[in-house]
């Protein structure tokens, strides 16, 4: 219930200043012109694909890539977000009003990832109704479209996470958006040294550590169990991470 | 008795690195009290407050709110605190009414309460005609409300303000301390505060902190009577000797200052003013001035914080 509290609070602050509304909006247009360029490309080669004989559709072709670059430009926008949950607070002093009220730790940090999670969720819908809008036309391959919908849901969520970590660790909300940005990247781009790495294992276990393989094989349409249970386990450890910076800074250490 | 007694803080001590903010302080706060704390800047006053509320947790010692421990069980613990720190914790692009509302739900008022809480802070703290405002644009005083409004919206048994008059105008320091007053019939108030007047009207007892220790507590009706003057200024035209005066019953001493002024030294309980004045007129003296001296609390608090820091350099 707390947690409600919390997070209806934080979702309301971020749309009461600018910056909501600011990324909602070019989100959205830079997305829709990516959108209508595949969609003409589509339409032009849309004869010749016919032929094929393994016919790629529209959601291979159009709504899979847009997820795709959906992706790329939520790693950069969502550290803007996610700064200031907890930074600002620390800043402007107000997190004692938090701190003193008798809710957990875990409550709080709970409440402003659902926050966060919840405002991304409205953009993700947004960004998914030019998709849908298809459907009016013709047909799409749902499984595939639910399945990297899913895909984009559970990554931009690790995003959240790893946001609301490095905004716990900070007052400046700017330095917690160059951590989350620079972590996120970093755990984008691992895979590519770990095709260089001649020790297998060592291959292996970057591969896996990259969040975009895991994200690719979802937008594959291979809803895989492991896949889950990476986004699960990264989301679960950074919330942990926070609330244990956040206990750390009411105790002693 | 227990049950009336509200905070019970045991030897709490708080380090930062190896300088200690708060050493071993221990102190009770009973229920219809007002604890005033005071001490100069940088005496743990602010530590202190933080670790009572839970925003900090002490390095030694343990803190009791209405005997549940803070560490072993905060929630229940934080229920029964109201805490304004320094600067109020505002969300500044809300309305007072939103943030209250807020303010209300996460301190667990039930939710067909809130309304009524929330009218009721605002009642008390004045801010009834600015319901519907932005905290940002309000006034600073204004927004000091708003947060002493927040620290009392579920009436929790202990309050805990920290300079909570700063930044306001003379009536609105009035309606303040009427305020602090009013919750002190039926909460336990804990005030911290530099402005030394305020703790004389506001306050039933008085503790002073000083370098992290608790150096000085006391109910402020003792503080008053160490007010009490123990001499008298007294000014002569025509003065006699120092020995005449010092002759008269009841001086201990006299210091003979400019102007035909005289510093006589007696013991608190009995004044010699009327001798002295009737043996002025015999003498003829030419009495112009006679004036009990009275120790402001300002000298107390710096004699005690100025002598403790004496013994401490002596000790080191």
């Amino acid at each position: 219930m707390m947690v409600l509290h919390i997070m209806r609070r934080e979702l309301r602050a971020m749309f009461l200043s600018p910056l909501a509304w600011t990324i909602l909006a070019v989100v959205q247009f830079i997305l829709a012109y990516l959108f209508l360029t595949q969609l003409s490309e589509f339409i032009r080669f849309q004869p010749e694909l016919k032929k094929l004989e393994q016919a790629i559709g529209v959601t291979d072709i159009v709504i899979t890539p847009m997820y795709g670059s959906a992706s790329f430009i939520l790693m950069l926008v969502v550290p803007l977000i996610t700064m200031r949950v907890i930074s600002e607070e620390r800043r402007n002093k107000s997190l004692s009003l938090l701190l003193s009220a008798p809710i957990s730790m875990t409550e709080i940090v709970l409440g402003k990832y659902l926050g966060v999670v919840a405002f991304l969720m409205i953009m993700i819908g947004m960004i998914s109704i030019m998709p849908l809008s298809l459907m009016i036309a013709g047909s799409i391959d749902t499984g595939l479209f639910m399945a990297t919908l899913l895909g984009v849901i559970l990554l931009v969520a690790s995003f959240a996470a790893v946001g609301v970590y490095f905004s716990t660790l900070t007052v400046q909300p700017t330095v917690a958006a160059i951590g989350t940005f620079g972590i996120l990247l970093l755990l984008w781009i691992i895979d590519w040294a770990g095709a260089k790495v001649a020790d297998e294992n060592a291959t292996g276990l970057l591969t896996y550590l990259s969040m975009l393989r895991h994200f690719e094989s979802l937008a594959k349409g291979v809803i895989n169990t492991s896949d889950i249970a990476y986004y699960l386990l990264f989301i679960g450890s950074f919330l942990t991470l926070s609330v244990r910076r956040l206990d750390a800074d009411r105790l002693q250490h | 008795m227990s049950k009336d007694i509200l905070v019970q803080v045991e030897h709490i001590s708080r380090y930062y690195g190896p300088n200690a903010a708060v050493s071993q302080v221990s102190f009770e706060l009973k229920r219809g009290e007002v604890l005033g704390f005071l001490g100069p800047n940088g005496a743990g006053k602010s530590t202190s407050m933080q670790m009572i509320t839970g925003n900090l947790a002490p390095s030694a010692g343990r803190v009791k709110i209405c005997g549940i421990d803070l560490l072993d069980q905060p929630k229940a613990a934080k229920a029964e605190i109201g805490y304004l720190p320094e600067q109020p914790p505002l969300y500044r692009d809300f309305t007072v009414d939103e943030y209250l509302t807020f303010c209300a739900r996460i301190n667990r008022i039930s939710r067909d309460k809130i309304v009524a809480a929330v009218k009721r802070a605002k009642e008390r703290c004045g801010l009834t005609e600015v319901s519907q405002r932005l905290i940002n644009n309000l006034s600073k005083g204004f927004q000091q409300r708003v947060g002493i409004a927040q620290a009392i919206i579920h009436s929790p048994a202990v309050v805990v303000l920290d300079e909570p008059t700063v930044g306001l105008d003379p009536i609105q320091i009035r309606e303040i301390r009427g305020l602090i007053r009013e919750l002190g019939n039926d909460h336990g108030v804990i005030l911290s505060t530099h402005i030394l007047p305020e703790v004389q009207m506001t306050c039933d007892r008085v503790q002073i902190i000083n370098k992290g220790q608790l150096v000085f507590s006391d109910q402020i009706e003792n503080l008053n009577q160490r007010m009490q003057s123990a001499s008298l200024l007294l000014g002569l035209r025509q003065p006699p000797t120092e020995s005449d005066l010092a002759a008269i019953n009841g001086v201990l001493k006299v210091e003979t200052l400019e102007g035909g002024h005289f510093r006589i030294f007696h013991e608190s309980e009995n004044s010699p003013a009327e001798t002295i004045v009737a043996e002025a007129v015999k003498n003829n003296w030419g009495l112009f001035e006679l004036s009990a001296e009275r120790k402001t609390l300002e000298q107390i608090f710096v004699d005690i914080t100025s002598t403790e820091t004496a013994v401490g350099e002596n000790a080191a």
